[in-house]
């Protein structure tokens, strides 16, 4: 991205002025633009159905007013609180969850026996929606930590064994007979193989995992929660604060926005090697 | 110089189940490979070439029949069997370089730290691959793939070479220069090797004898002795007696490509 030298003699603003823009700093600014563009435009709907009077004031508050209660909440320390008690579950969730599923997943990948036997099982699991299974947990496990945690657990394990079994599956044979005639026994082939391949897969596992679990957290959360998102726009509602429930819905899509962002970020850097467009 | 082995079909038929019943990919097949010789195998696309080849790395068990390798029967595959595949095979997650090493660093083929990078300079060179040895397969044509997995398959010095067209992808000149440094491999280390491919004339040029197979199922159409003596050079190609004899192979194939042909139209009405 260099840029020729001011030449001598010329004023700096006006050689500013003249010199096109990089194709490159063009391009992203585009795609800020792009990317922008649909947050500013339901920001825009929102002030235009107060502003046409549309929807009553007391049932839509302006996003200036959520602004400043996301604000209040954050320097008492509340909102922080929340999010800190439903990403410490989300996490434990999806940690569990996936840290079952890649063994399990890749038994199911590998293993015609483990298929034929687990197969139905999990897809009978995997059509039960976590929530249904949450007055039975209140049963057997209270409505402490644990409860949320297994909710959460249960809901990123079959996701993300789900991804990881089809993806391992579908490893080419080729790349195992290449390994076998080279001279590879079971264990490398596990090691240098299986896991390397499986490596995307365990990275969208975790993303996958990630999106449900976070869709499953406030229902996890109406296991009588004291903290976390889910619990606070819980009790926002039977005080009819809308603010707050703008507030709780809006911090639960950044921080999952923020959560896959980072974990794209870290497939980019570890999965270099394969071909993707390019974004 | 390693010791070298010999590779024998003995009444070999394969049948592949497949949805629609069995299909005979080989019929009664029966081959030696002396030790330290190079046997072409020549025939139409599905004849079974590469199902011969998979029998003898101990991919896939026949059907009926035995395939020995110094007289104990193939079971599974080894590194003393070496094996450049159709379709490559190279890891997409490794780079150029570690592809190479792979068979080198499997407890396998024990060599030392030391060893393995000089045999991996070695063929960068020899292949052409030094200012790719960094970059992933994904960067690469398919000739150079190709050159990965020769060079892969050379590193760990295979007493037995199964090549399934190795040179396919190759431009005319990169195949001239890989069919040498092959003629070199073979008569540095005494390889016995099998080699299929689809030119009659690098079977004729690398071959002490080149094998015909008929349509599907396969089976031994021909088999014609190379004469010419080993080192060979190109200038075997110029040879008029190698202009008869790929004249009479190609007459050969042909006749098997019709058939196949023939086979394929009439399954269809
Ligand atoms: N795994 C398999 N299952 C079913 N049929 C198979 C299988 N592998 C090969 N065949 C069939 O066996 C026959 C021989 O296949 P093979 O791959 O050995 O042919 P080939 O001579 O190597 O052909 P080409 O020159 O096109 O590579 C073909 O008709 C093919 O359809
Ligand atoms: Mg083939």
């Amino acid at each position: 991205m260099s840029t020729a030298p001011p030449i001598d003699g010329e004023a700096p603003l006006r050689l500013r002025r003249s010199q096109p823009m990089s194709p490159y700093a063009k391009a992203r600014l585009a795609n800020w633009g792009l990317r922008l563009l649909p947050w500013l435009t339901i920001v825009a709907v929102w002030y235009a159905i107060r502003g046409f009077g549309l929807v009553s004031p007391g049932l839509l508050p302006l996003p200036q007013d959520i602004a400043a209660t996301a604000w209040a909440r954050l320097l008492d320390g509340e909102l922080p609180r929340h999010i800190l008690a439903s990403t410490g579950r989300v996490l434990a969730g999806v940690a569990i969850g996936t840290a079952i599923a890649i063994p399990v997943g890749f038994a199911l990948g590998r293993y015609a026996t483990a298929r034929l036997t687990l197969d139905p099982l999990i897809n009978f699991f995997r059509a039960l929606p976590p929530i249904a299974l949450v007055p039975l947990v209140i049963v057997y496990l209270g409505i402490g930590e644990a409860a949320k945690v297994f909710v959460l657990s249960f809901s990123a394990f079959f996701a993300a064994v789900i991804v990881l079994y089809e993806g391992i599956a579908q490893m080419p044979p080729i790349y195992g007979h290449v390994a076998r005639t080279l001279g590879a026994n079971q264990s490398e082939i596990f090691r240098k193989l299986v896991l390397p391949y499986a490596l995307p897969h365990i990275l969208t596992a975790l993303r996958v995992a990630l999106g449900v679990t976070w869709a499953t957290l406030v229902a996890a959360e109406l296991v009588a929660a004291q903290a976390g998102l889910g619990a606070m726009i819980q009790m926002a509602a039977s005080f009819f604060q809308l603010d707050v429930i703008y507030v709780g819905i809006i911090m639960i899509g950044l921080t999952a926005l923020s959560m896959d962002h980072a974990l794209r970020r870290l497939s980019r850097r570890l999965l270099s090697w394969q071909e993707r467009v390019p974004s | 110089m390693t010791v070298p082995s010999s590779l024998v079909f003995d009444g070999v038929s394969v049948a592949y189940d497949t949805p629609d019943g069995p299909i005979t990919a080989l019929g009664n097949v029966s081959l030696t490979i002396n030790k330290g010789e190079f046997v072409a195998v020549v025939g139409p696309s599905g004849c079974g070439k590469t199902t011969l080849l998979k029998l003898a790395a101990g991919l896939l068990q026949p059907t009926t029949g035995r395939v020995t390798l110094d007289g104990q029967p193939i079971g599974a595959p080894g590194p003393e069997r070496g094996v450049i595949f159709q379709e490559y095979g190279i890891f997409p997650w490794l780079t150029v370089e570690q592809n190479i090493g792979f068979g080198l660093e499997l407890s396998a083929n024990r060599v030392s730290e030391a060893e393995r990078a000089e045999i991996v300079e070695r063929y960068l060179d020899l292949m052409g691959l030094r200012d790719f040895r960094k970059a992933f397969p994904k960067a690469l044509s398919g000739g150079m793939k190709q050159r990965v997995a020769l060079a892969r398959a050379y590193a760990v010095r295979p007493r037995v070479l199964l090549m399934d067209e190795p040179f396919g992808a190759l431009d005319a000149q990169t195949r001239l220069a890989m069919q040498d440094l092959l003629l070199q491999v073979l008569e540095r280390e005494g390889t016995t090797g099998l080699l299929i491919t689809h030119a009659v004339e690098e079977a004729l040029y690398l071959a002490s004898r080149v094998v015909v197979i008929s349509a599907r199922p396969g089976r031994i159409k021909a088999v014609i002795d190379v004469p010419f003596p080993f080192p060979r050079t190109h200038h075997h190609l110029a040879n008029e007696e190698f202009a008869r004899l790929k004249g009479e192979l190609t007459e050969l194939v042909m006749e098997e490509y019709a058939a196949q042909s023939r086979l394929s139209l009439a399954s269809q009405s």
